[in-house]
């Protein structure tokens, strides 16, 4: 715990509790982003676009993933926007050791390296799949389905930006019910994708019985880097589903990339939580809520809701979306002033007590 | 030690003795004796530091392999037919980054329709996949080539595809003298590889390449393979000194001496063919025969070579181009070119139908007579056929 | 590693290619004028003070604070604060309480003695400053800390004018306002005491380079109200001033306080503490239209002062006052209404403004008096070379505060017009003598670290407009170069946490009308440095790290602690994620230059 010049014990930060960084801070709470010496596992030079939350949420889940396992880790990548941008010939971005094999294969080969890597006794070292929402909850599901039922020694992380992006913006099972895609095109009486279908690979997971499954956004890099810490600390198969905006699919502003995730939350479109062996444990609680609308009118994919004339009734059905999300994980729950990381652990990084009329949550 | 075992077993074996250290296999038959064989030996502890992972594909245990193979464990995995095909996409990867996986094919028909006996449409259909494609005659080579796929693997970072006749080889039982841990160890050294996904040393592979330099990149993969040509006779004489048998190489001429016609074979076929070569002899006929082993690469010069005092050649296959004829033939053909040597195909032993001595001697009869025409289904049914296609 | 041709690459080899091509526009980080600040009238900057509290530098926050202001202690209870007006914070939930820092700052600072500069050098010339007041004490520490010789010359037998004699004890006790006069004497100011200065001119001519007229307004002024002769009617400054000199004037049980300012709500609130059981104040429009500050006046209902509202007080006598209701019209400006009512009062006191006794002046050449104040241009010199006015002798609201800062503002002039040659008082100097001997920035700004939120090291001190470590020029900066003012749209109001402001605890009621003890407390340590951390920091940056940490390409270098953060611009691809996600709008896109 931090204390003052006069010895008297830090009790809130109201400055930048949810930011990147705080000079306030006890140094061994900061996060992974905040320090000089982070990785940069993806550093500059790749050829994302502007904005890419793909990109950012790479860095920040493999950074922390680093920093968790002492730089004893590899990776395997699913094929998709992410490698693509990250390693054209002659160049690299990746600053660790990585593996790029097939679109559909990266929970197997990583299970194979996982397998190599007991077989060779080289039990220090950790893997890490990634891919992207196509690469995980279409064309590899089989593999990461098997990953999972076998319970491999396998971190995979999902960066699910709602389509196949790197081909030109189609529909993936994870794209959202409305959204345009060049396959799910805003024409017709039900423009964009279809309501009623969709993979929701996170419960999925969760039934496969899996230590760890946890979702989070590229807009809360504390409950993002408190997670992947977590599942760092765990063996068998752990699942993180990252929500990672693209600037070029959704048609937002390059600059709104974390703001359009924050809303995704904040409306309860895209539910923040965790779960341990199949039972949730934490979720994370909605701080200021908003309609959907809000998170809907900053994206181009959903611009035939509001044009040429308004679809109310649309609207409303990925409003009874957020809504059952908000119900089924009790996302309105207790606000607490400083949540700075799941529920459950991250207490520590809130210093006890409180000032006067600061509310704490409960840990 | 020879022993009387059964085909899919003594291979398991063998690969037991090459001291495998990742296997990811998923079950399909003709194959499953063999992974079963190897995955009793791991839970029983007699195959040490050694990981057996059952996926839930063939995708998914090529895929395996391709990633214990990157941090350098050394890597095997089994299939066959459909399964085969299942993993094409990964086939293509593991060459393409040169990862010197060892796996073995009980070569089995493709459907549909389906049909689980052999033949070797499965590791034809791979032909350009960039692997190294060995055919063991018999059990003994079946085994044998196991431990020479390692060591041409690893020296080539190439992958090698270990193909034995399903249920003829893998389920017949014989004396086959097992190579043991102890002479394998002599022969076949760790597992260097050439690049390896480690944390101490970190390397992105996998790259994306572009135009400049993609058919740069398969030329190199050309040349490692045409390197195959020099590395496997060497690697098959070593094996006979270390073993005191012969297996492996590029190829087997059998009385080929004076021979006025030369038949082409691979696989367990060669037996068969052997014996009627042998009768055939006997009568006076100058029957001789080439068993390949190498398929991939192909050994033009040394087929030239075997062939090259034969005035007819028969190239018998398990498997069809369908509408073209012979597979193994095309490639005769091109190191035949300018020789003179007639040839012709006889397709023969498709999903499982026996070839018999009385058919390939009848059909050696026809060859040495003229009468066989460029393209033969051995044993076809006429009556069907014809009845078939006169109902179109 | 005999790694594959172009498969297999050689890990971060991606620097070889420079992203930063694709953007059009690019990030700058800048350093804008925090509203606080801008809000200030005795020229604080509370955001860098602030900063320093934030991190329990206490001191190092105090030092920064009395750079501008010599009173921290004084103003955390008497500043009506208008830096928490405009404060940002309050449109996320509740301004910050500045006010409260600083008085956590000022009385931690008598607590533990610390000191203020004593300059080092001496320029060897002499300054009269007339009145030890606000404006007087404020202009001789900045001219003492600038080496300057000061005396002060103030007529009362103490020092501190309205400090002392206006402003009751309840509110400023007399302990506070001791330590923190002594203090600044203490740095070798001159005072004089019981010395009145009849004529200017008879002061100048004891050899003083310049001089600067600060006496206040201490006369209570008094519109006329018919009486009886039996009527007891003071002035409200008279008793204040009684008061403060420990001679309490007999008012009765029944006292009426006819006014609207604070000066007012003070006389009713000391009324109550001086055994009023009635203590009532009449006042001719609305709660609304009051001048007095809206905490005065709740803290003076709180403690049974009444108000009678949009009344005026017609005639007083002797045990009464009639008074007549007013309404407003539509201009807000009262009119009578003829209907009158009586008041019980043993005792009236006016507080109807206070007037300035100018008679020190009268005659001088060149200075001029307007409507009771002296007329002044904008470096508060009067129309005669070398004499100097500030305070509430000059046209401007007539608060400690603004005191304070035109002594900041006479210091800051005073030593320009002393480093031109030949300064002669009366004199005015030839324009082309003017010696570089004091800028304007060497008053009340930052000497230690230009740096507005505290970077101690590694950034040099930065010209206003551009930002201090890159000097790149503030997009919106007037043509002085002056940054404009940070707004909250400019903010990213998210990453603040919940914060609500920290009350500061007030003196139990009963104890209130008891006595002269101070009503409203301190804020302890914990609570001080909580409230110094609800600071948004508008429009500079406090090294959160979201910009360092949001660029998806790796182009924000973080120089450490201090020193902030560079943009990588060979890779910055010009997104505006670091805009849109920094908290306190301390980066702007501008267009990429060709």
């Amino acid at each position: 715990m931090a204390t003052t010049s006069l010895g008297m014990p830090v009790k809130f930060y109201q400055v930048g509790s949810f930011a990147v960084g705080n000079r306030l801070v006890d140094p061994a709470l900061r996060s992974v982003q905040s320090g000089q010496e982070r990785a940069n596992a993806l550093t500059s030079g790749h050829r994302a676009c502007q904005g890419c939350g793909e990109a950012l949420g790479a860095r920040y889940v493999l950074d922390a993933a680093m920093r968790a396992s002492q730089g004893r880790m590899v990776t395997v990548n699913a094929t998709g926007c992410l490698e693509v941008f990250s390693t054209p010939y002659p160049e690299t971005s990746w600053r660790v050791a990585w593996l790029h094999s097939l679109f559909g294969n990266a929970p197997a080969v990583a299970t194979g390296v996982a397998a190599g890597l007991r077989a060779l006794g080289r039990d220090d070292v950790t893997v890490v799949a990634q891919g992207g929402d196509g690469g995980t909850v279409d064309i590899g599901f089989g593999a990461l389905s098997g990953m999972f039922e076998r319970n491999d020694d396998v971190l995979y992380v999902c960066y699910d930006n709602g389509g196949y992006m790197n081909t030109g913006i189609q529909r993936s099972g994870a794209t959202p019910p409305a959204a345009r895609t060049m396959t799910t095109q805003a024409v017709g009486a039900e423009p964009g994708n279809v309501f009623g279908q969709g993979k929701d690979v996170p419960r999925i997971a969760m039934a496969h019985d899996v230590p760890y499954v946890a979702t989070a956004t590229v807009a809360d890099l504390r409950d993002l880097e408190a997670k992947v810490t977590h599942a760092m600390s765990l063996r068998g198969s752990r699942y993180l589903h990252v929500l990672v905006p693209c600037p070029l699919g959704w048609g937002t502003a390059s600059s709104d990339t974390v703001k359009v995730a924050r809303l995704a939350t904040e409306s309860g479109f895209f539910p923040v939580f965790e779960a341990e062996h199949g039972v949730v444990t934490a979720v994370r609680h909605i701080r200021h809520r908003v309609p959907v609308e809000e998170y809907l009118r900053l994206q181009g994919r959903y611009a035939h809701l509001f044009r040429p004339e308004r679809r109310d009734d649309v609207i409303a059905r990925l409003q009874a979306i957020a809504d059952r999300n908000i119900e089924r994980y009790g996302l309105a729950g207790p606000v607490a002033a400083l949540e700075v990381g799941p529920v459950g652990r991250a207490g520590a990084l809130i210093e006890e007590g409180a000032a006067p009329g600061a509310r704490v949550r409960e840990v | 030690m020879l022993q009387q075992v059964e085909g899919s077993k003594a291979v398991a074996r063998a690969v037991a003795a090459c001291r495998p250290q990742v296997v990811c296999a998923y079950p399909i038959s003709p194959q499953t004796h063999i992974v079963e064989e190897i995955s009793r030996m791991v839970k029983a502890g007699e195959l040490p530091g050694c990981e057996y992972v059952n996926v839930e594909s063939e995708f998914a245990a090529m895929s395996g392999v391709i990633g214990s193979c990157a941090v350098g464990a050394r890597s095997y995995t089994a299939t066959a037919s459909q399964g085969l095909l299942f993993m094409v996409e990964a086939l293509y990867n593991v060459s393409g980054m040169g990862l010197p996986i060892v796996m073995t094919v009980a070569n089995r028909a493709i459907g549909a329709p389906i049909n689980i006996w052999n033949d070797h449409g499965d590791t034809m259909s791979q032909r350009d996949s960039g692997w190294l494609q060995l055919y063991a005659a018999d059990n003994q080579e079946a085994a044998d080539l196991h431990v020479q796929a390692f060591r041409i693997a690893e020296e080539l970072s190439v992958p090698v595809m270990v193909c034995m006749d399903g249920f003829v080889l893998t389920h017949a039982t014989e004396a086959v003298d097992v190579p043991d841990v102890g002479s394998v160890d002599a022969f076949l050294p760790p597992f260097v590889p050439r690049q390896v996904l480690d944390p101490d040393a970190p390397v992105s592979i996998g790259a994306m390449v572009g135009p400049e330099a993609f058919t740069e990149v398969r030329y190199l993969a050309h040349r490692r393979q045409l390197d195959a040509l020099t590395v496997i006779p060497r690697v098959a004489n070593e094996f006979a000194q270390h073993f005191g048998r012969t297996s492996g190489g590029l190829l087997h001429p059998y009385r080929t001496e004076g021979a006025d016609l030369v038949v082409v074979a691979l696989g367990s076929v060669l037996g068969t063919l052997q014996d009627v070569v042998d009768a055939q002899r006997s009568q006076g006929v100058a029957v001789g025969a080439v068993g390949l082993t190498s398929f991939r690469p192909f050994p033009y010069d040394a087929v030239r070579t075997a062939l090259a005092g034969a005035h007819r050649v028969v190239v018998l296959e398990r498997a069809l181009a369908v509408g073209v004829g012979g597979i193994v033939a095309a490639d005769v053909r091109t190191a035949l070119v300018g020789t003179g040597v007639e040839q012709v195909t006889v397709v023969a032993g498709l999903g499982g139908r026996p070839i018999t001595t009385a058919s390939l001697g009848a059909m050696i009869g026809d060859a040495v007579a003229g009468r066989l025409p460029e393209l033969t289904f051995l044993d076809l049914d006429h009556a069907v056929v014809d009845r078939e296609l006169g109902r179109i | 590693m005999d790694k594959p041709f172009a498969i297999t690459l050689d890990v971060g080899s991606s620097l070889a290619n420079h992203t930063g091509a694709w953007r059009v526009e690019r990030p700058v980080y800048v350093e804008l004028e925090p509203p606080c600040a801008h809000a200030c009238p005795a020229g604080e900057n509370p955001q860098r003070w602030l900063y320093a509290a934030e991190e329990g530098a206490y001191e190092q926050a105090w030092r920064r604070l009395v750079e501008a202001n010599p009173f921290p202690a004084v103003m955390g209870r008497v500043c009506y604060h208008p830096c928490q007006t405009a404060c940002n914070r309050g449109f996320l939930d509740e301004a910050v309480g500045i006010n409260a820092v600083e008085r956590f700052l000022g009385d931690l600072a008598i607590e533990r003695g610390w000191a203020l500069p004593v300059p080092e050098v001496t320029s060897g010339r002499r300054v009269l400053v007339v009145g030890a007041g606000p404006t007087g004490l404020s202009a001789a520490y900045h001219l003492r800390r600038l080496g300057h010789d000061v005396t002060v010359r103030d007529a009362q037998t103490a020092p501190g004018g309205m400090m002392r004699y206006g402003i009751p004890a309840y509110r400023l006790p007399r302990t506070v306002l001791d330590a923190e006069i002594d203090r600044l004497v203490a740095t070798g100011v001159h005072l004089e005491l019981g010395a009145r200065v009849g004529d200017v001119l008879d002061a100048e001519r004891e050899g003083f380079d310049a001089a600067l007229l600060a006496v206040g307004a201490q006369l209570g002024k008094r519109a006329y109200v018919p009486a009886g002769e039996a009527a007891r009617v003071l002035d409200a400054v008279t008793m204040l001033h009684d008061v403060a000199e420990g001679e309490a004037p007999h008012l009765g049980r029944r006292v009426v306080v006819y006014g609207g300012g604070n000066t007012a709500v003070d006389a009713a609130r000391t009324a109550k503490r001086l055994g009023a059981t009635d203590s009532v104040i009449v006042y001719r429009r609305t709660r609304d239209r009051m001048p007095a500050h809206d905490s005065e006046v709740a803290e003076a209902i709180e403690e049974g002062v009444r108000v009678t509202w949009l009344s005026t007080i017609r005639h007083a006598s002797a045990g009464r006052v009639l008074i007549e209701r007013m309404v407003l019209d539509e201009t807000g400006f009262p009119q009578p209404t003829g209907e009158l009512e009586e008041l019980e009062a043993d005792s009236l006191v006016l507080a109807l403004g206070q007037e300035t006794d100018l008679s020190l002046v009268e005659g001088v050449p060149g200075v001029s008096v307007v409507d009771g104040v002296i007329e002044v241009d904008d470096d508060l010199m009067t129309g005669r070379p070398g004499l100097f006015a500030g305070g509430d002798v000059v046209p401007a609201e007539r608060t400690v505060t603004v005191g304070i800062g035109h002594g900041t503002r006479a210091a800051r002039a005073i030593h320009a017009w002393l480093g031109r040659a030949d300064v002669r008082p009366g004199v005015a100097p030839d324009a082309d003598t003017a010696a570089d001997v004091g800028t304007a920035s060497d008053v009340g700004a930052a000497p230690d670290d230009g740096v507005g939120s505290g970077g101690d090291e590694g950034a040099e001190p930065g010209q206003l407009g551009a930002h201090p470590l890159t000097g790149a020029q503030v997009p919106g900066a007037d043509a002085a170069g002056n940054p404009p003012v940070a707004t909250f749209d400019q903010l990213n109001p998210w990453y603040f946490a919940d914060a609500p402001h920290a009350v500061r605890p007030r003196l139990e009621h009963a104890r209130r009308t008891s006595g002269f003890e101070e009503v409203v407390q301190g804020l302890d340590v914990t609570t001080a440095q909580y409230e110094a951390r609800r600071c948004m920091s508008c429009g500079s940056c406090f090294e959160c790290d979201n910009c360092y940490g949001v660029c998806p390409d790796n182009a924000v270098t973080k120089l450490g602690p201090g020193a902030r953060f560079r943009f990588d611009y060979d890779y910055c691809k010009g997104c505006g994620l670091c805009v849109q996600e920094c908290p306190s709008g301390s980066i702007l896109m501008v267009p990429e230059v060709p």
